[in-house]
C-alpha cells in the first residue's frame, strides 16, 4: 500500500492550484481519499514530462476500478476458507456474537460483511464494514488474521 | 428456522457446523466449510466401481476375489481406518482377529506414540471447546493448522470469543509457533514464532525448560537466550494454556520423554494442556477402539486369539522385512505416502483396495471397490482430535456401499 508522500513525490511539486486544491500535497492527500483522481490533476495528465509519472500513478489506483465501496478485494484464488476474517471482523462479531463471533456457523447472515460460501471468503452488506460511510475508520481485522494476503483494500 | 447442520470429514476437526444445499445425489453448495471440507463434500460421482484387474465386475465377485486373497494369505495386513467410522473400525479389527491379520493404521508412523500417551491419561489433555472458551496461550509446535485443519483457528482455538474469553484474540488470547519454517499459522502468530532449525526441537525444550527454572537457556545453535526467556515469562503466565503438537515435533523427538519433562515443569508453573494435531478424521478412533480391545494403540499382529504388539508389525516394517503376504487397505493410500523403497513391497503381493476415490494405491490392486465417501454418503461415529465422539449423517443418499458394509460381507464370505 502505498501512501500520500510516496505519490507527492510523483506529483509535478509546482503547487499550480489547477486542481482545485492549495498545494500539491493537499492534491496527493485527496488522492489517497480518493476524492480525487489522477486525471484531476492537469499538467500530471497533459505535460509529456510527467508521463511516466502519471501512468505509474494510474497503476496504483487501477486496482480499485474492480473494488467495492469500501476498496475491499478478495482474491478467491488465495483463499482457503479458514474463515478468519470472518471470526475477527468486528461487526460481524458486534451482530452475530453467537454465531461467527464465537467460530460457529453464522446464526444471522443477513447482517454479516464476510462469509465462507464454497471454501472461499464473500464479502457483502458492506454498508456494515468498518471502512464504509462517512464515519469510516481504517480497519484492518480482516488483513492481519489472513494467512495468505487473499484480503486487500485499496 | 433450526437449520439443518452437517459433520464435515474433511479433517481431525469435524466441524459440525456446516450447511449445504443438495439435491438427491449431489452436493451444490457448501457454507462455512473451507476449502478442504468444500473439496471432500462435493468429491460425490456416479455409481460404485467393483474391479478386479482393473477390470470392471459385479460385486459378489468383488467380495469372492477379496475372500479368496485374505483366506490364501498367511500373515494378511489391514492398513488405513483413518477415514472409516467408528463401527467400520470395529469391524475391521473382528476381520483381523478371524484371519490373524496384523493391523496397523498411519499413526504408526505419524501422531502414534502421542495418541497413546494421551490415552493413558500421561499428558494432560482438554477439549477444542475448552481451548475456545478458556485457553489464553496456545502453542501450534510443529504443525500448521492453517493449512492442515484451515478452521483451527477460527473455530476452536485463537480468533473465536469464548464464554470466558469474551474480548478475543486481540487482547486475551496469545497464539506461539514454534516450527523450522516460517508457516502461514507463523504468519498470524507474529513476534511470537520461534524458528529452529530442524531437529532442533529437543534442545529447545531443554533450553526452554532452563529458561522456565530460571536458569539461562543454551542451545547449540545459538538461539538468543532473551527470545527464549520471554517466551518462558509468557507460559509462566497462562492461566490456561494449550499446545497443539503436528508431526514436526514428533518426528524430531527420539522418544516423547522431553515432552513429558515439559509438561510436568508447565503445570508445576502454570496449568497446560495437550491436544494432537490429527489428520485424518477417525485416526483417534482407531487409536481407541483397537486400545479397548487389545491395549494397544497401532501396530498389531493378531494369533489365533493372542495379540502381539511392536513396532515390527506396523506397515513400514512389516513391508520391508516382506512378512505380510497379502493387504486389504481401507481409505488410505500407501504407495503415495510412504517411501518407495517401502512401497514397492506392496506391488509384489495381491492387494485389496476399497476407498472412495481413485489413488496410485488402487490403481495396482488386485481389487478394488469404490465406497461411499464416509461422512458424505454414509453416517457414523467418529472421534474428534481431541477424543470428544461426534455423530454424523450422511448428507445425501447414494447406492454407493460403505467400506462397513463391505467388510461385513467380506467377513461373510470368509
Amino acid at each position: 500500500m502505498t501512501n500520500a508522500m510516496e505519490l507527492y513525490q510523483m506529483l509535478p511539486k509546482t503547487n499550480c492550484k489547477k486542481c482545485g486544491k492549495t498545494s500539491c500535497m493537499a492534491f496527493a492527500v485527496a488522492l489517497m481519499a480518493r476524492e480525487l483522481t489522477p486525471e484531476d490533476c492537469p499538467p500530471l495528465k497533459e505535460e509529456s514530462k510527467y508521463k511516466e509519472n502519471y501512468e505509474k500513478i494510474s497503476e496504483i489506483f487501477k486496482p480499485s476500478e474492480g473494488a467495492t465501496e469500501t476498496g475491499l478485494i478478495v482474491h478467491e484464488e488465495l483463499c482457503f476458507g479458514c474463515g478468519n476474517c470472518v471470526v475477527a471482523c468486528p461487526p460481524n462479531v458486534a451482530n452475530d456474537p453467537y454465531g461467527v463471533g464465537s467460530g460457529n456457523a453464522p446464526k444471522n447472515v443477513n447482517k454479516l460483511v464476510l462469509t465462507i460460501e464454497d471454501g472461499v471468503v464473500k464479502a457483502q452488506n458492506l454498508e456494515e464494514c468498518r471502512r464504509f460511510g462517512k464515519n469510516k475508520i481504517l480497519c484492518n481485522g480482516c488483513i492481519v488474521t489472513c494467512p495468505v494476503e487473499a484480503i486487500e483494500f485499496v | 428456522m433450526e437449520k439443518n447442520y452437517y459433520v464435515c470429514t474433511g479433517c481431525g476437526l469435524l466441524c459440525d457446523d456446516i450447511e449445504v444445499e443438495s439435491e438427491k445425489d449431489k452436493v451444490n453448495k457448501v457454507y462455512t466449510a473451507c476449502r478442504i471440507g468444500v473439496a471432500h463434500m462435493k468429491e460425490t460421482r456416479g455409481e460404485a466401481k467393483f474391479l478386479v484387474d482393473n477390470k470392471p465386475v459385479d460385486e459378489a465377485t468383488a467380495i469372492n476375489e477379496a475372500a479368496s486373497i485374505l483366506k490364501n494369505a498367511r500373515n494378511p495386513l489391514i492398513f488405513g481406518l483413518g477415514t472409516s467410522t467408528n463401527e467400520t473400525q470395529k469391524i475391521a479389527i473382528e476381520l483381523a482377529k478371524k484371519i490373524n491379520a496384523t493391523l496397523d493404521d498411519p499413526s504408526s508412523f505419524c501422531l502414534g506414540p502421542l495418541a497413546e500417551a494421551l490415552i493413558q491419561d500421561k499428558l494432560k489433555t482438554c477439549t477444542l471447546d475448552d481451548v475456545r472458551n478458556k485457553a489464553d496461550v496456545i502453542i501450534y509446535w510443529g504443525t500448521d493448522p492453517s493449512d492442515s485443519h484451515p478452521r483451527q483457528l477460527s473455530k476452536h482455538s485463537y480468533f473465536p470469543r469464548g464464554s470466558e474469553k469474551q474480548r478475543g484474540w486481540e487482547e486475551e488470547r496469545t497464539a506461539i509457533a514454534i516450527d523450522v519454517r516460517k508457516s502461514h499459522t507463523a504468519k498470524i502468530c507474529g513476534n511470537y514464532f520461534f524458528q529452529i532449525p530442524p531437529k532442533g526441537d529437543t534442545e529447545f525444550i531443554d533450553a526452554l525448560i532452563a529458561g522456565l527454572s530460571g536458569k539461562l537457556p543454551k542451545t547449540s545453535y545459538n538461539y538468543p537466550p532473551k527470545k527464549i526467556l520471554e517466551l518462558a515469562n509468557i507460559l509462566k503466565g497462562a492461566k490456561f494454556g494449550v499446545i497443539f503438537v503436528g508431526r514436526g515435533l514428533i518426528y524430531s523427538l527420539e522418544n516423547l520423554e522431553p515432552l513429558f519433562k515439559l509438561m510436568k515443569i508447565l503445570n508445576e508453573k502454570a496449568n497446560f494442556h495437550l491436544i494432537p494435531m490429527i489428520g485424518n478424521y477417525n485416526t483417534m478412533g482407531f487409536n481407541e477402539n483397537l486400545f479397548a480391545e487389545t491395549g494397544y494403540v497401532n501396530s498389531v499382529k493378531f494369533e489365533n486369539g493372542t495379540v502381539k504388539h511392536g513396532p515390527e508389525y506396523s506397515i513400514v516394517e512389516s513391508l520391508k522385512a516382506k512378512t505380510v503376504d497379502a493387504a486389504i487397505i481401507i481409505g488410505s493410500d500407501p504407495l503415495s505416502i510412504l517411501p518407495r523403497s517401502i512401497a514397492k513391497n506392496m506391488l509384489e503381493i495381491p492387494v485389496i483396495s476399497l476407498d472412495h476415490c481413485e489413488t496410485l494405491t488402487s490403481k495396482h490392486a488386485k481389487v478394488y471397490v469404490n465406497t461411499a465417501i464416509s461422512g458424505v454418503e454414509s453416517g457414523g461415529t467418529a472421534i474428534r482430535m481431541d477424543g470428544v465422539k461426534v455423530n454424523f449423517e450422511p448428507v445425501i443418499e447414494t447406492n454407493n456401499p460403505s467400506d462397513e458394509v463391505i467388510l461385513k460381507k467380506i467377513m461373510e464370505a470368509l
